[in-house]
């Protein structure tokens, strides 16, 4: 799949080789998402530990890094998956367009609607594969049932998923294959038109067919959407971000270019890493 | 080599064993089983007649049939499950997607437990107490209480089990939407537990059909074909059991045939019940 690596834009990379790891770096980008002093903890375990971050818009940015190194955990802080949880909290900033999203006062299912979800395993509900895509639109919107057919068609097209299904839209969604299903995850997260979308490990369950699609597709809509991708597949990162995070028990390690981390990155645990020494 | 091995020998015979073990446990459960539908079968099936359906119970020697106590059986018990079943999904609900925190969830599961094993006689007692004396006379409302008692608690034990099961995964996709609590739990979560719900609710249905203690104190009896849940009703189980119990020949008859009544009609209607689910997604 190396032939659908994203093409990186022109960025002054000199001007990313001089930061430290801790100050926030791709800032000349529009950050979507400004992580400032985050903690999390797991009831006393803390899982997070100050992580400072911007995730830029329109562009993909990976996280990377060996199991239980907190790279999930991040993820589920942008849109307070972690509130369902008794015991787990979050401290510091998460601001979404200037707002910070772990005050008290956010309403989480408007948070969530706009900061969209795909997770490492294929969770269509049971109902019909059209109902799965119609049940978060429905959530937020009161569309004429033209006008929900047609979303319905545009969520799976973005998905490469329409033409595999459109003769069985009644059908469950549970008779799908797994990359099918993965990808029916993908259009009804795409379908309520976030402004975000998180991937959590989101081919880990997949054969390289249906991964191979799954990336085609995350460098698709990224056009439309500020993503942000867990992956333990190092080639994975490479090939679908722009920026790549480092993390490692808890703490940001290492974050730039995902050229620069790749091909020079600055600290030595992240080489090691990437390398394959370590992890 | 390995075949030869000591070890490879003695985990071969200790899967033997324990392979026997489990099929005779089986063959013990199954071999009853078969043996009670059979007797009731042989003893019943010659009671069979559609006079059993259209008359009601006789007077020792004449003939007739179990017309108003099948009626009075089916008032009640299908009263007392569609009052149990809201009840003990909504408690259900409670305990497994909103009871994670606090006391109360731990404390009703705890009384929810002490309920579904309470003795039936105990719940007959209870409502003979609070309700038949109360208003002096016995009723097929207190009967159908007595039932909806004995019926909540099963339905709560198996939605809240039933629920559990649902992955924490399918919860988290929902809310991930933007879906709030409760749409989270009516659209998905309950949907996906679907055939464990109805499981419970077929349960109970099936536990209260049979149930005699309860309604002996409660709706008692009544020989003649009764609408009114205000007054004594007849019902399957009182009447087997006061027929089996005498010494004349066609009420020992009858109560075989109301016996074979009971246990079909469950079957039955799970049958029916689970096909009519199954088509749906």
């Amino acid at each position: 799949m190396q032939s659908s690596a994203v093409t990186k834009r022109d960025m002054s990379f000199s001007q990313l080789r001089g930061e430290q790891t801790s100050q926030v770096v791709g800032s000349e980008q529009t950050p979507k998402i400004r992580i400032r002093d985050l903690d999390f903890f797991y009831g006393s375990f803390q899982g997070l530990k100050h992580i400072n971050l911007d995730i830029n818009e329109g562009m993909v940015t990976a996280f990377i890094g060996p199991s239980g190194c907190g790279k999930s955990t991040l993820l589920r802080t942008l849109n307070r998956m972690y509130d369902l949880y008794p015991g787990q909290r979050a401290t510091g900033e998460i601001l979404l367009n200037g707002k910070n999203v772990l005050d008290q006062g956010q309403d989480v299912n408007a948070l969530r609607a706009k900061v969209g979800m795909v997770f490492q395993k294929p969770t269509p509900f049971p109902m019909s594969i059209y109902e799965n895509i119609a049940f978060g639109v429905r959530l937020y919107e009161s569309l004429s049932r033209a006008d929900m057919d047609n979303r319905v068609e545009w969520a799976l097209r973005k998905a490469a998923l329409w033409d595999e299904v459109k003769g069985k839209l009644n059908q469950s969604g549970l008779s799908l294959s797994g990359g099918q299903q993965q990808r029916l995850c993908i259009a009804r997260g795409v379908a309520v038109k976030p402004e975000v979308l998180l991937l959590d490990e989101p081919t880990s369950a997949l054969d390289p067919i249906s991964t191979a699609k799954v990336e085609e597709l995350v460098h698709e809509l990224k056009s439309e959407y500020t993503i942000a991708i867990v992956t333990h597949n190092m080639q994975q990162a490479a090939r679908v971000s722009d920026y790549t995070a480092y993390m490692y028990l808890g703490e940001l390690v290492e974050f730039g270019l995902t050229d620069e981390i790749f091909i020079k990155p600055k600290r030595k645990e992240t080489e090691d890493y990437i390398t394959g020494r370590f992890g | 080599m390995i075949d030869s091995s000591a070890l490879y020998r003695k985990r071969k015979r200790t899967n033997q064993l324990a392979l026997v073990m489990s099929m005779l446990a089986m063959g013990i459960g199954m071999g009853f089983l078969a043996w009670i539908l059979i007797v009731l079968l042989y003893k019943g099936v010659g009671a069979l007649s559609l006079s059993l359906f259209t008359q009601p119970t006789p007077a020792p020697g004449s003939e007739g049939g179990l017309s108003n106590a099948i009626l009075g059986s089916a008032m009640m018990v299908g009263s007392a499950t569609f009052i149990a079943t809201p009840i003990g999904i909504l408690a259900g609900v409670y305990l497994s997607e909103y009871g994670r925190k606090g006391w109360l969830a731990p404390a009703t599961r705890f009384i929810n437990d002490i309920l579904l094993s309470a003795p039936s006689i105990v719940i007959g007692v209870f409502i003979y107490t609070v309700y038949v004396a109360q208003v002096q006379h016995f009723s097929g409302w207190a009967g159908s209480l007595a039932l909806t008692l004995i019926a909540i608690p099963v339905v709560v034990r198996t939605t809240e089990n039933m629920l559990n099961l649902v992955p924490a995964s399918l919860r988290e996709a929902a809310a991930a939407l933007g879906a709030p609590r409760w749409k989270v739990v009516l659209h998905v979560v309950l949907r996906a537990a679907k055939a464990g719900v109805l499981t419970g609710i077929l349960l109970a249905l099936a536990r209260v059909s049979g149930e005699t203690a309860p309604l002996l104190f409660t709706a008692l009896n009544n020989q003649f074909t009764s609408l009114d849940l205000n007054g004594p009703m007849a019902n399957l189980p009182v009447v087997i059991f006061q027929f089996a119990m005498s010494p004349y020949e066609n009420w020992n008859s009858l109560a075989w045939g109301g016996a074979v009544i009971i246990t079909f009609g469950v079957l039955c209607l799970n049958i029916v019940v689970r096909t009519l689910f199954r088509k749906k997604i």
